[in-house]
């Protein structure tokens, strides 16, 4: 399951030589000090997790022994990372449904229907992806305190399906354009309406997009810092983000357990990736490779 | 094309326009307008130029623009670091896809995580410096986050370790599309590892390579919030302050919406040249494609 999926790739010819060449000990000695730098900092979070004070203070960088967990149950203490991590997966459950919802029907117009503006409007969408979410920041707060939606849950959510729809809009278009016309017009010929058409043929044969699109949207929630940070002050509505930057001041001084802390909020998205690479990889990588 | 009545693929993009226009398009127009009063509450009187003549003037703003425009100079480094892991990849070296999925671990944590992680590696006493000493290099041990001097190039080093991932894999899904004959063929007419690298990988990836470097640039100038909160908050002084903390700042802050929303409305003109660039990049890609 958790296997890289490789692009296709054409079968290599050549035999696999057995001689080592300088310039293959050169390449390994550049990938493993490149893959030792990669995974230093997450060494360092995890194996200080699992030591008592006196043990990291005693030594950094070495690994821990004997195992300490202590840590984890004092960053569990009191019960707020459980608040911040619900607050975190409402709102991330919340934008990423109303954003593949508005999403897929808007994807659905620009793809499969004519319409005046539709390339004006594409390609506006385009350049949304990258309007800075800092430039709305305090309009978006004057607004919000005058409709009454700072702290809740339903204003952040709207922020966040909104920042996160143009890139989205972008995906799922390029993917049902994608889809044979042939299926599309004997469902049509069958008397289907629209909306049967997107969603019962576009939508199951959109799956594989669907389920990156969802990945890479809650990663990108889970992970937001600045509109956590002003929409939602109130400690029993903070996210997890927002929470391990109190958490990190509150610990100060006990790396472990600031590391324990970090250790569990990293948990559910390195299971994500475990388990979604190929999503993930294709999600991200979306775009790019064609532009 | 689906059939439809003319108002039908009007009402499919509805609830997604008006969520862009709820977080997109009112904050925009209000912030321009925001950037010509003095702001007390949701509006207030005109007053020109005066919080562009303001925020010109003010030495922090300076600072965070020439901090931003730094931080480009990490496009690059960024560029030149995942070309090279990645062709390094490419050779199908032993052990490619662990090294592959290790690059792309740090690109997995969330960036909060990874700025506060870093702040304990990076700080005076931390493992980095512990490292340094073990090994012998005490001249390079220096004051990572807590001296003015240095700040800014720990920031820039933490942002590389976490953002070249992405580029290694966009690369390598973009050499792994490639056609592997004209390598073949210049292998066999004698071009080594370098030559191959000029003449025909470069020249191959270049699509990529510039849309990779137009996103990674507006990173560095739209979405480095969150690495400066948590590993530096702007400091020492002033010394990693960048213009995303500085419309924060201001606006939330130092209760200045006015000036912020000057200095929003000039990050948004930098991103909207840099979104230009990118059309422009995609549309040459197109006619070449045609030609």
């Amino acid at each position: 399951m958790s296997r890289v999926e490789a692009p296709a790739l054409p079968a290599r010819q050549r035999p696999r030589r057995l001689r080592l060449r300088p310039g293959k000990i050169l390449r390994q000695i550049v990938l493993a000090a490149a893959g030792l730098t990669a995974l230093y900092p997450i060494v360092f979070m995890a194996s200080t997790a699992f030591k008592d004070r006196a043990q990291y203070l005693e030594n950094q960088y070495d690994l821990p022994w004997p195992l300490y967990f202590g840590n984890f149950s004092a960053a569990l203490r009191g019960g707020t990372f459980f608040l911040w991590f619900k607050n975190s997966v409402i709102l991330t459950t919340g934008s990423v449904v109303l954003c593949t919802l508005c999403a897929a029907l808007a994807a659905f117009a620009v793809a499969r229907m004519r319409f005046r503006g539709r390339d004006v409007f594409f390609s506006l969408n385009v350049a949304l992806m990258v309007v800075p979410p800092v430039v709305m920041l305090i309009p978006l707060f004057v607004l919000f305190v005058d409709l009454g939606l700072v702290s809740t849950y339903q204003g952040t959510i709207l922020i966040y399906a909104g920042l996160t729809i143009p890139f989205s809009i972008y995906l799922l278009a390029n993917f049902f354009r994608a889809i044979p016309r042939e299926l599309i017009e004997s469902a049509l010929t069958d008397g289907a309406t629209n909306l049967r058409v997107l969603v019962q043929i576009i939508l199951p044969l959109s799956a594989p997009a669907l389920v990156t699109l969802v990945v890479v949207n809650a990663l990108w929630v889970w992970n937001e810092l600045l509109i956590a940070l002003v929409f939602l002050p109130e400690d029993e509505l903070k996210t997890l983000m927002v929470g391990i930057t109190v958490f990190r001041s509150r610990y100060n001084l006990d790396v472990p357990i600031t590391m324990a802390g970090m250790l569990l909020a990293s948990i559910p998205m390195i299971l994500l990736y475990v388990f979604g690479q190929r999503f993930f990889i294709r999600g991200l990588t979306a775009g790019a490779v064609k532009g | 094309m689906l059939r439809t009545r003319p108002w039908v693929p009007y009402a499919y993009l509805a609830p997604a326009v008006a969520l862009i226009g709820l977080v997109f398009a009112y904050p925009v127009a209000r912030v321009i307008d925001f950037s010509t009063r003095l702001i007390r509450g949701d509006s207030g009187p005109f007053v020109g130029r005066l919080n562009y003549e303001l925020v010109l003037e003010d030495p922090t703003f300076h600072a965070a623009l020439k901090h931003s425009a730094i931080l480009l100079l990490t496009v690059p480094v960024l560029v030149a670091i995942a070309l090279l892991v990645s062709v390094l990849l490419y050779d199908r070296v032993r052990g490619w896809r662990v090294y592959r999925s290790v690059f792309f671990l740090p690109y997995i944590l969330a960036v909060p995580v990874v700025g506060i992680v870093a702040s304990y590696i990076f700080t005076r006493n931390g493992a980095l410096n512990d490292i340094l000493h073990q090994v012998g290099l005490e001249r390079l041990a220096v004051d990572w986050i807590g001296s003015s001097r240095y700040a800014l190039l720990t920031l820039m080093i933490v942002i590389v370790w976490r953002e070249v991932g992405f580029g290694i894999i966009v690369f390598l899904a973009r050499l792994l599309t490639m056609n592997e004959e004209a390598i073949e063929a210049a292998r066999i007419d004698g071009a080594g590892w370098w030559a191959r690298l000029r003449y025909i990988i470069v020249p191959e990836l270049r699509g990529t390579m510039e849309f990779y470097a137009v996103v990674a640039g507006i990173t560095m100038l739209a979405w480095v919030f969150a690495y400066v909160f948590t590993l530096t908050k702007g400091g020492p002084g002033t010394a990693t302050t960048v213009i995303e903390l500085y419309i924060y700042n201001q606006g939330l802050r130092n209760s200045l919406p006015g000036m912020a929303s000057a200095a929003a409305v000039i990050l948004l003109a930098f991103t909207t040249v840099l979104i230009t660039i990118l059309f422009w990049l995609r549309a040459r890609a197109r006619e070449e494609e045609v030609a």
